[in-house]
């Protein structure tokens, strides 16, 4: 446990002493619970519609696929004519695209961004990483599978998957979510005990609170 | 590097010499000569930088080898000096007040290897790793495959084949 995150005894500008415990005052405890669609069909296309020519990528390169997202943000391949634009936080981001092999290390980072991004969201797996291990199929130190730790909406599969390849996903993407299918934030919500769980298994010194941000 | 090694040779128990290129050399020295080689080495004939501290592990003989790799990048030469410790237990003595980053190393060392630095900076604190339970990662002895396959849920599906089988059965498939 990390020392900013245990209990101690705070005096306050009165004077007054007060226990302090981070991870339940400063933080929601709320689980995440089922966004349910609109009250009509058809504004719930409306929604979708706008949804998907709006996908906001969350700027944050887990492996070494973050590299083919450099020529997509620049002039070559220039993403951003499609709707598709990166941004700096996830609370902006809508779609975080986990690029490539995913240590448990950064694993906890990326429950920590996906968990702080704003419903509707959605998560691509770029590359054969994340789908089956890939060349880290042995590693020690890298999950094997996303899809047991994050909903997973998308797979882009290669070693690295061009820029091109990143396109067509976006593609795919657009359309999964026009036909209402981007569901992935309420799958989160309705698994919420089995993801844990999993999570749980792999980061050994879990000091964060569980739904938190 | 031979006219460096007979003159270090007069003052220190070195072993043979081994020469990769002209400008790069490795040297064994005894675990109790190092700190004093190391010194000489800075403050004598130039070896100003620590390029990197490196452990190998030789699971069979009982023994860790810590390699030190100088630079003196005044006459662009690199010397390594290689100091074989017992495995059992490992301990070796810190250099941080040599080189200060000889610490970030000397942690990166204790977490990967297991081998112990007393006195170096932050050592006990987690390095690459978070929560590990296990034995350190880059010991021989550990099993990266069976610890992947016990602690990470896999994909069911991946298969893997022989090349060599795989094509013979491609190419010829009537034939065994």
């Amino acid at each position: 446990m990390k020392e900013e995150l245990k209990i101690r005894v705070v005096k306050g500008p009165d004077g007054v002493e007060f226990e302090v415990e981070p991870l339940r005052d400063y933080y929601c405890e709320a689980a995440p619970t089922v966004m349910p669609g609109a009250y009509i069909k058809i504004v719930e296309d409306m929604f979708n519609w706008a949804r998907s020519e709006s996908i906001w990528i969350l700027g944050f390169g887990t492996g070494c696929g973050a590299i083919e997202m450099r020529p997509l943000m620049t002039p070559r391949f220039d993403a951003y004519r499609y709707g598709v634009q990166w941004r700096p936080t996830p609370r902006q981001a809508n779609l975080f695209v986990i690029s490539g092999y995913l240590s448990t290390k950064t694993l906890k980072r990326a429950i920590r961004a996906y968990e702080q991004m704003q419903s509707p969201k959605y998560v691509i797996g770029l590359g054969s990483c994340t789908i089956n291990g890939g060349m880290y199929w042995d590693s020690y130190n890298t999950i094997k599978r996303l899809d047991d730790y994050l909903p997973v909406d998308l797979y882009i599969a290669g070693c690295m998957p061009r820029p091109e390849a990143l396109l067509a996903g976006f593609m795919d993407m657009k359309k999964l979510i026009r036909a209402g299918r981007g569901e992935g934030a309420n799958l989160y919500a309705e698994n919420f005990e089995w993801y844990k769980a999993n999570q749980k298994r792999v980061i050994h010194d879990w000091d964060m609170p569980d739904y938190n941000w | 590097m031979r006219e460096l090694h007979t003159r270090l040779g007069k003052l220190f128990p070195l072993g043979e010499l081994t020469e990769q290129r002209t400008n790069l050399a490795f040297v064994s020295v005894p675990q109790e000569h190092l700190r004093a080689l190391l010194l000489h080495l800075r403050d004598r004939e130039g070896f100003t930088h620590l390029v990197l501290l490196t452990a190998v592990d030789w699971l069979e003989e009982g023994q860790f080898q810590l390699t030190y790799l100088l630079a003196d990048r005044k006459n662009a030469r690199d010397i390594g000096l290689r100091v074989m410790i017992p495995r059992d237990g490992a301990t070796m003595q810190s250099i941080h007040e040599l080189w200060p980053t000889a610490a970030t190393y000397q942690r990166e060392l204790r977490e990967m290897f297991g081998i112990d630095f007393p006195g170096s900076p932050r050592v006990e604190e987690d390095f690459i790793l978070e929560g590990w339970r296990d034995i350190p990662p880059y010991r021989r002895d550990f099993d990266t495959l069976k610890f992947a396959v016990e602690n990470y849920s896999q994909r069911p599906g991946r298969e893997t084949h022989d090349p060599a089988t795989h094509m013979k059965q491609q190419l010829y498939p009537g034939e065994n």
